[in-house]
Protein backbone atom coordinates (compact mmCIF):
# COMPACT_ATOMS: atom_id res chain seq x y z
CA UNK A 1 0.00 0.00 0.00
CA UNK A 2 2.82 1.95 0.83
CA UNK A 3 4.40 1.85 -2.61
CA UNK A 4 1.12 2.76 -3.77
CA UNK A 5 0.70 6.10 -1.89
CA UNK A 6 3.92 7.09 -2.98
CA UNK A 7 3.26 6.15 -6.82
CA UNK A 8 0.40 7.78 -6.76
CA UNK A 9 2.03 11.02 -5.27
CA UNK A 10 4.71 10.74 -7.92
CA UNK A 11 1.49 10.63 -10.55
CA UNK A 12 -0.32 13.84 -9.27
CA UNK A 13 3.07 15.57 -8.83
CA UNK A 14 3.57 14.79 -12.91
CA UNK A 15 -0.01 15.67 -13.70
CA UNK A 16 0.87 18.79 -11.94
CA UNK A 17 4.14 19.59 -13.84
CA UNK A 18 2.11 18.83 -17.25
CA UNK A 19 -0.34 20.58 -16.61
CA UNK A 20 1.70 23.32 -16.34
CA UNK A 21 3.79 22.04 -19.04
CA UNK A 22 2.42 21.55 -21.95
CA UNK A 23 0.58 24.94 -22.28
CA UNK A 24 4.12 26.80 -21.58
CA UNK A 25 5.85 24.32 -25.06
CA UNK A 26 2.63 25.23 -26.90
CA UNK A 27 3.35 29.01 -26.44
CA UNK A 28 7.37 28.22 -26.64
CA UNK A 29 6.82 26.11 -30.09
CA UNK A 30 4.20 29.09 -31.79
CA UNK A 31 5.44 32.39 -30.52
CA UNK A 32 8.67 32.37 -28.87
CA UNK A 33 10.16 29.79 -31.50
CA UNK A 34 11.91 31.72 -34.71
CA UNK A 35 10.85 30.82 -38.00
CA UNK A 36 13.25 28.72 -39.32
CA UNK A 37 14.53 30.85 -42.71
CA UNK A 38 14.19 28.10 -44.86
CA UNK A 39 11.70 25.66 -44.56
CA UNK A 40 9.33 28.57 -42.63
CA UNK A 41 6.22 27.36 -40.38
CA UNK A 42 6.49 23.57 -41.14
CA UNK A 43 9.74 23.59 -39.22
CA UNK A 44 7.67 23.71 -36.11
CA UNK A 45 6.28 20.49 -36.14
CA UNK A 46 9.68 19.17 -35.69
CA UNK A 47 9.29 20.06 -32.00
CA UNK A 48 6.33 17.07 -31.76
CA UNK A 49 8.11 14.98 -34.39
CA UNK A 50 11.60 14.43 -32.28
CA UNK A 51 10.43 14.32 -28.99
CA UNK A 52 7.63 11.84 -29.95
CA UNK A 53 10.48 9.60 -31.73
CA UNK A 54 12.51 9.85 -28.27
CA UNK A 55 10.08 8.75 -26.45
CA UNK A 56 8.53 5.81 -28.53
CA UNK A 57 12.51 4.87 -28.64
CA UNK A 58 12.26 5.38 -24.65
CA UNK A 59 8.89 2.87 -25.14
CA UNK A 60 11.21 0.32 -27.06
CA UNK A 61 13.88 0.21 -24.91
CA UNK A 62 11.83 0.14 -21.70
CA UNK A 63 10.24 -2.71 -22.89
CA UNK A 64 13.03 -5.05 -23.67
CA UNK A 65 14.24 -4.19 -20.41
CA UNK A 66 11.21 -4.91 -18.39
CA UNK A 67 10.86 -8.14 -20.72
CA UNK A 68 14.37 -9.31 -20.06
CA UNK A 69 13.42 -8.62 -16.32
CA UNK A 70 10.03 -10.47 -16.67
CA UNK A 71 11.35 -13.63 -17.27
CA UNK A 72 14.37 -13.67 -15.20
CA UNK A 73 12.35 -12.87 -12.27
CA UNK A 74 9.13 -14.15 -13.06
CA UNK A 75 7.21 -11.26 -11.36
CA UNK A 76 3.93 -10.25 -13.16
CA UNK A 77 4.84 -6.60 -12.09
CA UNK A 78 6.99 -6.23 -14.67
CA UNK A 79 5.39 -7.87 -17.22
CA UNK A 80 2.47 -5.16 -17.05
CA UNK A 81 5.86 -2.26 -17.02
CA UNK A 82 6.89 -3.88 -20.58
CA UNK A 83 3.12 -4.42 -21.92
CA UNK A 84 2.38 -0.36 -21.02
CA UNK A 85 6.07 0.24 -22.47
CA UNK A 86 5.56 -1.33 -25.92
CA UNK A 87 1.70 0.61 -25.93
CA UNK A 88 2.86 3.76 -25.75
CA UNK A 89 5.90 3.40 -27.92
CA UNK A 90 3.24 2.16 -30.14
CA UNK A 91 1.47 5.80 -29.32
CA UNK A 92 4.66 7.56 -29.66
CA UNK A 93 5.92 5.56 -33.02
CA UNK A 94 2.66 6.60 -34.57
CA UNK A 95 2.49 10.68 -33.66
CA UNK A 96 6.35 10.07 -35.85
CA UNK A 97 4.71 8.28 -38.47
CA UNK A 98 1.89 11.14 -38.74
CA UNK A 99 4.26 13.85 -38.17
CA UNK A 100 7.02 12.88 -40.77
CA UNK A 101 4.84 12.92 -43.58
CA UNK A 102 3.44 16.30 -43.19
CA UNK A 103 6.71 17.99 -42.58
CA UNK A 104 8.35 16.13 -45.31
CA UNK A 105 5.77 17.04 -48.09
CA UNK A 106 6.28 20.40 -48.42
CA UNK A 107 9.97 19.98 -47.71
CA UNK A 108 11.11 17.49 -49.68
CA UNK A 109 8.06 17.30 -52.13
CA UNK A 110 6.88 13.56 -51.15
CA UNK A 111 5.01 12.40 -48.62
CA UNK A 112 7.16 8.96 -48.05
CA UNK A 113 10.82 8.12 -49.46
CA UNK A 114 12.49 4.92 -48.42
CA UNK A 115 14.34 6.77 -46.39
CA UNK A 116 16.37 4.98 -43.75
CA UNK A 117 14.67 6.65 -40.91
CA UNK A 118 11.52 6.62 -42.28
CA UNK A 119 11.46 3.08 -43.17
CA UNK A 120 13.01 1.32 -40.16
CA UNK A 121 10.51 3.58 -37.77
CA UNK A 122 7.42 1.94 -39.69
CA UNK A 123 9.16 -1.48 -39.58
CA UNK A 124 9.67 -0.65 -35.41
CA UNK A 125 5.95 0.40 -35.88
CA UNK A 126 4.67 -2.87 -37.35
CA UNK A 127 6.79 -5.25 -35.01
CA UNK A 128 5.52 -4.03 -31.93
CA UNK A 129 1.70 -3.84 -33.30
CA UNK A 130 2.56 -7.47 -34.09
CA UNK A 131 3.39 -7.48 -30.04
CA UNK A 132 0.33 -6.20 -29.09
CA UNK A 133 -1.73 -8.62 -31.39
CA UNK A 134 -0.07 -11.92 -30.44
CA UNK A 135 -0.76 -10.79 -26.59
CA UNK A 136 -4.22 -10.18 -26.92
CA UNK A 137 -4.16 -13.72 -28.92
CA UNK A 138 -2.70 -16.01 -25.77
CA UNK A 139 -4.37 -18.25 -24.06
CA UNK A 140 -4.04 -16.59 -20.65
CA UNK A 141 -2.26 -14.07 -18.44
CA UNK A 142 1.37 -16.22 -17.96
CA UNK A 143 1.28 -16.63 -21.73
CA UNK A 144 0.62 -13.64 -22.83
CA UNK A 145 3.41 -12.84 -20.22
CA UNK A 146 6.05 -15.13 -21.70
CA UNK A 147 5.28 -14.29 -25.41
CA UNK A 148 5.53 -10.40 -25.20
CA UNK A 149 8.94 -10.70 -23.51
CA UNK A 150 9.96 -13.04 -26.19
CA UNK A 151 9.06 -10.85 -28.82
CA UNK A 152 10.24 -7.27 -26.69
CA UNK A 153 13.67 -8.92 -26.96
CA UNK A 154 13.66 -10.02 -29.94
CA UNK A 155 12.02 -6.69 -31.23
CA UNK A 156 15.03 -4.43 -29.45
CA UNK A 157 17.98 -6.93 -30.87
CA UNK A 158 16.71 -6.52 -34.37
CA UNK A 159 15.88 -2.42 -33.79
CA UNK A 160 19.69 -2.09 -34.89
CA UNK A 161 19.76 -4.36 -37.75
CA UNK A 162 16.91 -3.30 -39.08
CA UNK A 163 18.64 0.46 -39.25
CA UNK A 164 21.57 -0.80 -40.57
CA UNK A 165 20.13 -2.77 -43.23
CA UNK A 166 17.71 -0.10 -44.24
CA UNK A 167 20.41 2.64 -44.21
CA UNK A 168 22.79 -0.02 -46.62
CA UNK A 169 19.65 0.10 -48.98
CA UNK A 170 19.25 3.56 -49.41
CA UNK A 171 21.35 6.96 -47.86
CA UNK A 172 18.20 12.44 -47.10
CA UNK A 173 17.03 12.75 -43.51
CA UNK A 174 17.65 16.31 -42.18
CA UNK A 175 20.63 16.36 -39.84
CA UNK A 176 19.74 18.79 -37.14
CA UNK A 177 21.31 17.80 -34.13
CA UNK A 178 24.81 18.39 -33.25
CA UNK A 179 24.96 14.65 -32.59
CA UNK A 180 24.15 13.42 -35.71
CA UNK A 181 26.81 15.36 -37.54
CA UNK A 182 24.34 18.63 -38.52
CA UNK A 183 25.30 22.56 -38.20
CA UNK A 184 23.34 22.74 -35.04
CA UNK A 185 20.47 24.69 -33.94
CA UNK A 186 19.88 28.40 -32.86
CA UNK A 187 20.13 28.88 -29.14
CA UNK A 188 16.51 29.94 -28.90
CA UNK A 189 15.39 27.09 -30.73
CA UNK A 190 17.59 24.60 -28.77
CA UNK A 191 15.91 26.11 -25.54
CA UNK A 192 12.46 25.39 -27.24
CA UNK A 193 13.67 21.93 -27.96
CA UNK A 194 15.00 20.78 -24.77
CA UNK A 195 11.19 22.03 -23.10
CA UNK A 196 9.42 19.67 -25.55
CA UNK A 197 11.87 16.63 -24.68
CA UNK A 198 11.17 17.47 -21.50
CA UNK A 199 7.64 17.63 -21.79
CA UNK A 200 7.47 14.70 -23.80
CA UNK A 201 9.69 12.77 -21.28
CA UNK A 202 7.03 14.01 -18.21
CA UNK A 203 4.05 12.80 -20.36
CA UNK A 204 5.62 9.52 -21.13
CA UNK A 205 6.25 8.56 -17.46
CA UNK A 206 2.89 10.06 -16.66
CA UNK A 207 0.99 7.80 -19.03
CA UNK A 208 3.37 4.87 -17.77
CA UNK A 209 2.61 5.03 -14.57
CA UNK A 210 -1.88 5.43 -15.34
CA UNK A 211 -0.95 2.38 -17.64
CA UNK A 212 0.41 0.38 -15.29
CA UNK A 213 -1.74 0.94 -12.67
CA UNK A 214 -4.93 -0.10 -14.79
CA UNK A 215 -2.50 -3.35 -15.35
CA UNK A 216 -2.17 -3.67 -11.72
CA UNK A 217 -6.02 -3.43 -11.39
CA UNK A 218 -6.76 -6.05 -14.30
CA UNK A 219 -5.40 -8.20 -12.45
CA UNK A 220 -6.20 -8.36 -9.67
CA UNK A 221 -9.57 -8.43 -11.11
CA UNK A 222 -8.37 -11.71 -13.05
CA UNK A 223 -6.52 -12.80 -9.37
CA UNK A 224 -10.28 -13.00 -7.99
CA UNK A 225 -12.08 -14.41 -10.94
CA UNK A 226 -10.07 -16.88 -10.90
CA UNK A 227 -10.71 -17.59 -6.60
CA UNK A 228 -14.07 -17.28 -7.34
CA UNK A 229 -14.11 -20.12 -10.48
CA UNK A 230 -11.30 -22.50 -8.45
CA UNK A 231 -13.36 -25.01 -6.18
CA UNK A 232 -12.28 -23.08 -3.21
CA UNK A 233 -12.22 -24.81 0.42
CA UNK A 234 -16.19 -23.80 1.67
CA UNK A 235 -16.13 -20.40 3.69
CA UNK A 236 -16.12 -20.52 7.70
CA UNK A 237 -19.63 -19.75 8.22
CA UNK A 238 -20.57 -16.98 10.81
CA UNK A 239 -21.18 -18.26 14.43
CA UNK A 240 -24.82 -17.57 14.50
CA UNK A 241 -25.96 -19.88 11.60
CA UNK A 242 -25.00 -22.91 13.64
CA UNK B 1 22.50 -38.48 -25.68
CA UNK B 2 24.66 -35.41 -26.57
CA UNK B 3 23.18 -32.54 -27.34
CA UNK B 4 23.60 -32.47 -31.50
CA UNK B 5 22.30 -35.81 -31.68
CA UNK B 6 19.07 -34.58 -29.79
CA UNK B 7 19.07 -31.74 -32.60
CA UNK B 8 19.52 -34.29 -35.32
CA UNK B 9 17.13 -36.70 -34.08
CA UNK B 10 14.76 -33.89 -33.95
CA UNK B 11 15.25 -32.77 -37.49
CA UNK B 12 15.88 -36.41 -38.64
CA UNK B 13 12.31 -37.22 -37.47
CA UNK B 14 10.69 -34.36 -39.26
CA UNK B 15 12.53 -35.01 -42.28
CA UNK B 16 11.57 -38.73 -42.30
CA UNK B 17 8.05 -38.01 -42.10
CA UNK B 18 8.26 -35.70 -44.87
CA UNK B 19 10.09 -37.94 -46.47
CA UNK B 20 7.46 -40.84 -46.53
CA UNK B 21 4.42 -38.36 -47.15
CA UNK B 22 6.16 -35.96 -49.14
CA UNK B 23 2.68 -33.58 -48.90
CA UNK B 24 4.75 -30.61 -47.45
CA UNK B 25 7.58 -30.12 -50.27
CA UNK B 26 4.86 -30.70 -52.89
CA UNK B 27 2.20 -28.57 -51.61
CA UNK B 28 4.43 -25.29 -51.01
CA UNK B 29 6.63 -26.08 -54.90
CA UNK B 30 3.27 -25.75 -56.22
CA UNK B 31 2.33 -22.60 -54.94
CA UNK B 32 5.55 -21.08 -55.23
CA UNK B 33 5.61 -22.51 -58.61
CA UNK B 34 2.05 -19.98 -59.48
CA UNK B 35 3.69 -17.29 -57.43
CA UNK B 36 5.71 -17.30 -60.37
CA UNK B 37 3.53 -17.78 -63.01
CA UNK B 38 1.82 -14.91 -61.27
CA UNK B 39 4.68 -12.14 -61.68
CA UNK B 40 5.42 -13.72 -65.02
CA UNK B 41 1.92 -12.38 -66.10
CA UNK B 42 2.10 -9.78 -63.65
CA UNK B 43 5.54 -7.84 -65.44
CA UNK B 44 6.54 -8.02 -69.02
CA UNK B 45 9.76 -9.55 -69.19
CA UNK B 46 10.38 -9.00 -72.74
CA UNK B 47 10.94 -5.22 -71.47
CA UNK B 48 12.33 -5.83 -68.08
CA UNK B 49 15.34 -6.96 -67.43
CA UNK B 50 15.13 -10.21 -65.38
CA UNK B 51 18.41 -9.51 -63.00
CA UNK B 52 16.76 -6.42 -61.70
CA UNK B 53 13.72 -8.04 -60.85
CA UNK B 54 14.53 -11.67 -60.50
CA UNK B 55 16.08 -11.19 -57.27
CA UNK B 56 13.21 -9.94 -55.72
CA UNK B 57 10.66 -12.21 -57.20
CA UNK B 58 12.28 -15.13 -56.06
CA UNK B 59 12.42 -14.02 -52.36
CA UNK B 60 9.22 -13.28 -52.20
CA UNK B 61 8.10 -16.71 -53.70
CA UNK B 62 10.48 -18.52 -50.78
CA UNK B 63 9.56 -16.05 -47.97
CA UNK B 64 5.88 -17.11 -48.79
CA UNK B 65 6.39 -20.14 -49.17
CA UNK B 66 8.75 -20.86 -45.94
CA UNK B 67 5.39 -19.40 -44.03
CA UNK B 68 3.45 -21.63 -45.17
CA UNK B 69 6.14 -24.45 -44.27
CA UNK B 70 6.26 -22.33 -40.84
CA UNK B 71 2.71 -22.53 -40.18
CA UNK B 72 2.48 -26.13 -40.84
CA UNK B 73 6.22 -26.90 -38.46
CA UNK B 74 4.50 -27.54 -35.60
CA UNK B 75 1.45 -28.57 -36.09
CA UNK B 76 2.50 -32.78 -35.78
CA UNK B 77 3.40 -32.04 -32.52
CA UNK B 78 0.29 -30.33 -31.67
CA UNK B 79 -1.94 -33.18 -33.09
CA UNK B 80 -2.67 -35.94 -30.45
CA UNK B 81 -0.48 -33.81 -27.73
CA UNK B 82 2.47 -34.89 -28.78
CA UNK B 83 4.47 -32.20 -27.26
CA UNK B 84 3.85 -33.45 -24.24
CA UNK B 85 6.56 -36.57 -24.77
CA UNK B 86 8.48 -33.90 -26.23
CA UNK B 87 8.21 -31.72 -23.12
CA UNK B 88 8.53 -34.52 -20.89
CA UNK B 89 12.09 -35.75 -22.22
CA UNK B 90 15.05 -35.09 -20.54
CA UNK B 91 17.34 -33.17 -23.28
CA UNK B 92 17.27 -29.31 -23.59
CA UNK B 93 14.50 -27.72 -25.27
CA UNK B 94 16.38 -25.70 -27.07
CA UNK B 95 17.47 -29.18 -29.17
CA UNK B 96 13.76 -29.31 -30.39
CA UNK B 97 14.21 -25.91 -31.52
CA UNK B 98 17.40 -26.27 -33.29
CA UNK B 99 15.98 -29.39 -34.87
CA UNK B 100 12.87 -27.95 -36.12
CA UNK B 101 14.79 -25.01 -37.56
CA UNK B 102 17.04 -27.60 -39.42
CA UNK B 103 13.91 -29.27 -40.58
CA UNK B 104 12.50 -26.27 -42.11
CA UNK B 105 15.77 -24.84 -43.52
CA UNK B 106 15.96 -28.55 -45.43
CA UNK B 107 12.49 -28.38 -46.58
CA UNK B 108 12.78 -24.79 -47.58
CA UNK B 109 15.99 -25.31 -49.59
CA UNK B 110 14.56 -28.44 -51.18
CA UNK B 111 11.97 -25.82 -52.66
CA UNK B 112 14.45 -23.36 -53.41
CA UNK B 113 16.76 -26.03 -55.26
CA UNK B 114 13.82 -26.97 -58.01
CA UNK B 115 12.29 -23.45 -57.65
CA UNK B 116 15.50 -21.74 -59.35
CA UNK B 117 16.10 -24.12 -62.18
CA UNK B 118 12.38 -23.12 -63.10
CA UNK B 119 12.79 -19.72 -63.06
CA UNK B 120 15.80 -20.09 -64.86
CA UNK B 121 14.35 -21.47 -68.32
CA UNK B 122 10.57 -19.52 -67.38
CA UNK B 123 12.87 -16.43 -67.22
CA UNK B 124 15.54 -16.65 -69.43
CA UNK B 125 18.46 -15.97 -67.64
CA UNK B 126 21.62 -17.22 -66.76
CA UNK B 127 23.78 -17.78 -64.08
CA UNK B 128 25.56 -21.04 -64.20
CA UNK B 129 29.26 -20.17 -63.62
CA UNK B 130 28.18 -18.60 -60.52
CA UNK B 131 25.97 -21.45 -58.61
CA UNK B 132 28.42 -21.66 -55.60
CA UNK B 133 27.98 -18.81 -54.09
CA UNK B 134 24.24 -18.36 -55.46
CA UNK B 135 23.45 -21.78 -53.20
CA UNK B 136 25.35 -19.97 -50.19
CA UNK B 137 23.09 -16.98 -50.25
CA UNK B 138 20.22 -18.81 -50.26
CA UNK B 139 21.76 -21.05 -47.26
CA UNK B 140 22.90 -18.35 -45.79
CA UNK B 141 19.51 -16.04 -45.64
CA UNK B 142 17.52 -19.29 -45.38
CA UNK B 143 18.60 -20.25 -42.31
CA UNK B 144 18.08 -16.18 -40.85
CA UNK B 145 14.46 -16.53 -41.84
CA UNK B 146 13.58 -20.49 -40.66
CA UNK B 147 15.81 -19.23 -37.10
CA UNK B 148 13.13 -15.96 -36.38
CA UNK B 149 10.34 -17.94 -38.10
CA UNK B 150 11.02 -21.41 -35.91
CA UNK B 151 10.79 -19.13 -33.06
CA UNK B 152 7.43 -17.00 -33.58
CA UNK B 153 5.86 -20.02 -35.38
CA UNK B 154 6.17 -22.23 -31.60
CA UNK B 155 3.97 -19.23 -30.48
CA UNK B 156 1.67 -18.14 -32.78
CA UNK B 157 0.38 -21.96 -33.98
CA UNK B 158 -1.04 -22.17 -30.42
CA UNK B 159 -3.13 -19.33 -31.20
CA UNK B 160 -6.58 -19.46 -33.30
CA UNK B 161 -5.59 -16.65 -35.79
CA UNK B 162 -1.72 -18.19 -35.55
CA UNK B 163 -1.77 -18.52 -39.23
CA UNK B 164 -2.64 -14.92 -40.03
CA UNK B 165 -0.53 -13.57 -36.63
CA UNK B 166 2.93 -15.78 -37.89
CA UNK B 167 3.42 -13.40 -41.23
CA UNK B 168 2.66 -10.09 -39.43
CA UNK B 169 5.12 -10.78 -36.68
CA UNK B 170 7.75 -12.81 -39.04
CA UNK B 171 7.64 -9.85 -41.81
CA UNK B 172 8.64 -7.19 -40.09
CA UNK B 173 11.23 -9.01 -37.91
CA UNK B 174 12.73 -10.44 -41.27
CA UNK B 175 13.12 -7.15 -42.85
CA UNK B 176 16.97 -7.36 -42.63
CA UNK B 177 17.46 -11.05 -43.78
CA UNK B 178 14.75 -9.71 -46.96
CA UNK B 179 16.95 -6.94 -48.00
CA UNK B 180 20.13 -8.97 -47.65
CA UNK B 181 18.50 -11.68 -49.39
CA UNK B 182 17.53 -9.34 -52.49
CA UNK B 183 20.63 -7.46 -52.75
CA UNK B 184 22.93 -10.24 -52.49
CA UNK B 185 21.14 -12.22 -54.94
CA UNK B 186 20.65 -9.39 -57.42
CA UNK B 187 24.13 -9.00 -57.45
CA UNK B 188 25.11 -12.24 -58.01
CA UNK B 189 22.33 -12.77 -61.04
CA UNK B 190 24.33 -9.87 -62.35
CA UNK B 191 27.43 -11.23 -62.10
CA UNK B 192 29.04 -8.89 -60.12
CA UNK B 193 32.04 -8.81 -58.21
CA UNK B 194 31.90 -10.34 -54.78
CA UNK B 195 33.09 -7.66 -53.10
CA UNK B 196 30.16 -5.11 -54.02
CA UNK B 197 27.65 -7.77 -51.86
CA UNK B 198 30.11 -9.29 -48.86
CA UNK B 199 28.86 -6.50 -46.90
CA UNK B 200 25.60 -7.70 -46.81
CA UNK B 201 26.76 -11.67 -46.77
CA UNK B 202 28.33 -10.44 -43.63
CA UNK B 203 24.84 -8.85 -42.82
CA UNK B 204 23.21 -12.44 -42.93
CA UNK B 205 25.58 -14.29 -41.27
CA UNK B 206 25.45 -11.80 -38.23
CA UNK B 207 21.72 -11.88 -38.13
CA UNK B 208 21.50 -15.99 -38.11
CA UNK B 209 24.09 -16.12 -35.25
CA UNK B 210 22.32 -13.65 -33.72
CA UNK B 211 18.88 -14.85 -33.50
CA UNK B 212 19.68 -18.69 -33.22
CA UNK B 213 21.47 -17.82 -30.19
CA UNK B 214 18.77 -15.60 -28.73
CA UNK B 215 16.27 -17.92 -29.75
CA UNK B 216 18.17 -20.95 -28.18
CA UNK B 217 17.93 -18.56 -25.07
CA UNK B 218 14.74 -17.89 -25.37
CA UNK B 219 13.13 -21.13 -26.33
CA UNK B 220 12.51 -22.61 -22.69
CA UNK B 221 9.99 -19.67 -21.77
CA UNK B 222 8.19 -20.43 -25.49
CA UNK B 223 7.74 -24.18 -24.67
CA UNK B 224 6.67 -23.73 -20.96
CA UNK B 225 2.71 -24.87 -20.55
Amino acid sequence: MDANARSAWLDRLLLALLVVLIPACLHAIFVVAPTEAKMGIVQRIFYFHVPSAFAAFAGIVLCALYSALYLWTRDRRYDTLACASAELGVVFCTIVLITGPIWARPIWGVWWTGEVRLTSTLVLWLIYVGYLLLRSNAENRDQAARWGAVIGIVGALDLPIIYKSVEWWRGLHPKVLKISGGQGLDPTMRHVFALCTLTFFLLFAHLLIQRYRLGRLADEVDDLMSARRRPSPAPPRPASWS
Amino acid sequence: MSYLRAVWLFAAKDLKTELRSREQVVTLLFFALLMLVVFNFAFDFTIIDFTTLGAGILWVCFIFSGVLALNRSFQIEREQDRIQGILLAPIDRSAFYLGKVAATVVVMSAVEAILVPLSVILFNFQFSDRIGIAIAVLILNTIGFAAVGTLFAAMTTRTRRGELLLPLLLFPATVPIALAAVKSTTHVLAGRPFARYSSWIGLSCAYDLIFLAAAVLLFDHVMEE
